[in-house]
């Protein structure tokens, strides 16, 4: 009996996604833990490692295929033991049967029971958590759950076996799950219909190129298209509106220099975007009602200041997530950030890495950008447009001086934030950027 | 004089008498304080009497159609004295066994008028004696009382509550219901169903608004069709008692206002935690919009002090009061108990037609961002509906469409509350649409229309 290997869902809005490289050919065997293949998803490339143990018989999509559906079968194993069946796929290169024709399987699978002779299915090793799943009912059959449990592991792709139930008798229920959100339930569909591939990217007609230009049409990546989508989603649908602030830094530039002084033995180095997230963090917790995000006929008002933090990488930008920035030392910050930068640049975040966040920020003041307005990241009810920070003429104690100002811009949702909220919160990060001290206490 | 308990428990009501078993069971020497009848309302004035009430209307109503199933029944009439007479045996027999309950299972029962004098201390008035009872642990289990019309207190005459509307003197002639929750519903349908002129109005825009509203919509076409006047998104005011009946004004959504004058008004308008006098301030036990604040094991902010049922804040349930106490009784005793989870209690009107319901209704889901399968399917397409002479009403199922998960389950027709329990043990154990589709359902029966509901949400209902 062959063994699917399915496109797992390896994100909560992962509907399809692409082949990237196999790292498997047919023939291969494969052991629980190896890895298969890379997928590139919306966001990221993640390395798929595999749960059973069997030899590859036929790999079914090429290299390369984008947009294949979640949960269509990818590849097949033959059981362990089991010879590898032909492979039939014109997808893969062909390859020659490797054993004697097998002998015929036993009629009865019975697991943990191993018959004397003849090849037998050894029930899948468990691994513990891995996001793929290919063939979950087997490996689940003596775990205690309850039927919509044992329906959303195998959804997210989860290993019951690597769960502990808090039901009667240790049952694993819903709740065990990790309490999957409503939202994200919906999108890792197993009983609905597939849904239908994502839609075009964007809702825009597509116009031939001006002729006689000379052109290379790209095509987009997986990542190009959700960032086309939801931000046509954004600007189509939250009402924006936008309030703009200079703010004086040379204090907060003057302690940065005298933090990175004394933190110069842990080789931590503050950068003034570190700063400037847990100043949002700070006055998102100040400001509470700016701390919201629209959801039909409810508002949620959030007990905790998480950022998402823009960050370009090749071919497009993602936004890594620094938690409770509010509460975090500022060297945490700055850790946290690297890290996270560094891996978002190879493709190597996690999607809990980059999903959720109450608010976001973006920065474009190294490139000398002065001021822009940047589109709220949906479903979130503000971004934070952080321009260069330059030396212009200011006033300061009613003369002229030299002083060192950003601009920032927040743009809000009218639907969650009114104009009065959305300044009380611009004063009070300007507030606590012009007397950085206050991020100290 | 002072005694000491394992546990307390303030009130005997289905919460507090509960409880009070379970401690038992679980070798707790127990304590429990009622300052008027053992069993609470619920037994004595609520859930029990008026079902006893309700059966009366129902066999009456029978009586009158029975020609509809071939019978010829002339000169019916009925006693009301005998009616209240029966519904307050009933009444008496449960609190009887109550009572015996509490001795078999060597309660103190301590009557009296209780209140906390400290974290681990009640102090039992009883007349101008006063018993001090000293427990380890405490658990209040007040329960709540009608809410008063502002201004217009129920005076018992004229102007009812629940308590009132259950012992009438007199049939009310015409009758003014204000509210159309389970409690307003249950008594205009007695009362339509004995003769009497009835009419229900509800502030919100639809009768029995806690419901799905497709249950509300047929509730409010079934009784208007029966004769009952339902004026819904509509205040009343003015609510002025004099010696030939009420006079009250009603106001509409659209600002006309009609003052008419009715023999009676029932004031079914929700209820108010009991929570005055039993020393909650002294001991800063949080309280919160009219509630006592608890966790999911009814734990309050002070340790010791439990507190279970009306008194925790809706759904102001029979059951959910006596679930609590049990689940507050075995985390007191180092159990684990499972968390209370809300969703799961159903709820029943047991008027003509009955209603019963788990879980969210379809509106809700949405709300929250399922995407939803919708089943529904008609007491007429069942044939044992059709043979009982019941063919109005409907089930419907709210699934999640991702899932499958039984979201929620709202039925409305002749005995659907004996019928809910079904869907309340597939929310239990968390079946999805697949195990309810494979369960057999016995034929002939009304239990059929679930199946069916469950059938349809996916497409594929074989009798409609």
């Amino acid at each position: 009996m062959p063994i699917d290997i399915t496109m797992p869902a390896l994100s909560p809005t992962m509907e399809t996604g692409t082949l990237a490289k196999w790292l498997i050919k047919v023939g291969d065997a494969v052991k629980s833990g190896d890895i298969l293949c890379e997928i590139e998803t919306d966001k990221a490339t993640m390395e798929v490692e595999s749960i059973d143990e069997g030899t590859v018989t036929e790999l079914l999509v090429a290299e390369g295929a984008d947009a294949i559906p979640v949960g269509q079968v990818i590849a097949r194993l033959s059981g362990e033991g089991e010879a590898a069946g032909p492979a039939k796929t014109a997808a893969a290169p062909a390859s020659p049967p490797i054993s004697e024709p097998a002998p015929p399987p036993p009629a009865v699978i019975a697991p943990g029971q191993p018959a004397a002779d003849g090849p037998i299915f050894a029930p899948s090793k468990k691994a513990a958590n891995t996001p793929v799943s290919a063939t979950a009912p087997q490996s689940d059959a003596r775990v205690n759950a309850s039927p919509l449990a044992r329906r959303l592991a195998s959804a997210q792709g989860i290993d019951l076996a690597s769960l502990t139930g808090s039901g009667p008798n240790g049952r694993i229920v819903k709740a065990d799950l990790g309490t999957a959100k409503p939202a994200a339930a919906a999108s890792a569909s197993v009983v609905a219909p597939a849904p239908a591939p994502s839609s075009p990217a964007t809702a825009a007609p597509s116009y031939p190129p001006p002729a006689g230009v000379p052109v290379e049409s790209i095509k987009l990546s997986n990542m190009r298209k959700v960032i086309a989508r939801r931000l046509t989603e954004s600007k189509a649908t939250v009402p924006h509106f936008y309030l703009t602030v200079d703010v004086r830094l040379d204090a907060l530039l003057k302690l940065r220099g005298d933090l990175n002084k004394s933190l110069e033995a842990t080789g931590i180095k503050l950068s003034v975007n570190d700063m400037l997230i847990k100043a949002l963090g700070l006055a998102l917790t100040a400001v509470p009602d700016s701390n919201v995000q629209f959801a039909g006929d409810v508002l949620h008002k959030f007990g905790r200041a998480d950022i998402s933090v823009a960050v370009a990488i090749p071919g497009g930008l993602i936004t890594p997530v620094i938690t409770d920035a509010a509460n975090k030392r500022l060297s945490v910050i700055a850790a946290e950030m690297k890290d996270l930068a560094a891996r978002a640049k190879d493709g190597k975040l996690k999607p809990e890495e980059y999903s959720g966040g109450t608010a976001s920020i973006s920065n474009l003041g190294m490139f000398g950008i002065k001021q822009f307005d940047a589109v709220i990241n949906p479903p979130q009810g503000l971004i934070l447009a952080v321009g260069a920070g330059e030396k212009r003429p200011y006033v300061v104690d009613d003369a002229l001086a030299i002083a060192t100002v950003m601009s920032a811009t927040g743009s809000f949702d009218h639907r969650a934030i009114d104009g009065a909220v959305g300044a009380q919160f611009m004063s009070a990060f300007k507030a606590l950027v012009e007397a950085p001290l206050g991020m100290l206490a | 004089m002072s005694e000491t308990f394992d546990l307390a428990i303030l009130g005997s009501g289905p919460g507090g008498y509960v409880a009070a078993i379970r401690a038992s069971q679980l070798g707790m020497k127990v304590a429990i304080v009622e300052r008027e009848k053992l069993g609470g309302i619920c037994l004595n004035w609520g859930c029990i009497p008026t079902k006893a009430l309700l059966r009366t209307s129902e066999i009456y109503h029978y009586l009158q159609h029975a020609d509809a199933y071939g019978l010829s029944v002339t000169g019916v009439s009925f006693d009301l004295a005998k009616v209240v007479d029966r519904s307050r045996k009933v009444a008496a027999q449960l609190n009887a066994g109550v009572k015996g309950l509490m001795k078999k299972n060597k309660i103190t029962v301590v009557e009296g008028v209780g209140r906390l004098t400290g974290v681990t201390q009640l102090t039992v008035k009883t007349g101008d004696s006063e018993r001090v009872v000293d427990a380890a642990n405490v658990i209040i289990a007040t329960g709540a009382r009608a809410r008063d019309l502002p201004g217009t207190p129920a005076d018992g005459d004229r102007v009812w509550t629940y308590r009132h509307a259950m012992v009438p003197p007199a049939m009310p002639t015409k009758l003014l219901v204000i509210g159309s929750g389970a409690i307003g519903i249950e008594f205009a349908s007695f009362y339509h169903d004995m003769g009497s002129a009835v009419t229900v109005v509800e502030m919100l825009d639809r009768v029995l608004p806690v419901e799905d509203a497709d249950i509300s919509v047929h509730m409010a076409k079934t009784l208007t069709k029966q004769g009952m006047t339902l004026v819904t998104g509509a205040k009343v005011s003015d609510v002025r008692p004099g010696p030939d009946g009420v006079a009250a004004t009603i106001t509409t959504a659209d600002g006309a206002a009609a003052t008419d004058t009715y023999s009676h008004v029932i004031v079914a308008i929700g209820i108010v935690s009991n929570l005055e006098d039993i020393g909650l301030e002294a001991l800063g036990v949080v309280v919160e919009r009219g509630r006592l604040l608890v966790d999911a094991w009814g734990a309050t902010n002070v340790p010791g002090v439990w507190a279970i049922g009306d008194v925790t804040g809706a759904p102001w349930l029979a059951h959910k009061a006596s679930h609590e106490g049990i689940v507050a009784v075995e985390k007191i005793a180092g159990l684990n108990p499972h968390p209370f989870a809300t969703w799961n209690i159903p709820g029943c009107t047991y008027s003509r037609p009955q209603v019963a319901s788990v879980g969210w209704t379809e509106a809700m889901a949405r709300d929250n961002g399922h995407e939803v399968r919708v089943g529904k399917f008609p007491f007429i397409g069942n044939g044992k509906a059709i043979a009982l002479g019941e063919a109005d009403g409907f089930v419907k199922t709210v699934f999640d469409a991702a899932t499958g998960e039984l979201l929620g389950a709202h039925m409305i027709g002749a005995e659907v509350t004996e019928l809910i329990q079904g869907y309340v043990i597939a929310r239990q154990l968390e079946t999805t649409e697949a195990e309810l589709t494979d369960t057999v359902f016995p034929h002939p029966t009304l239990s059929e229309m679930m199946h069916e509901s469950v059938l349809d949400a996916y497409g594929r209902a074989i009798h409609y």
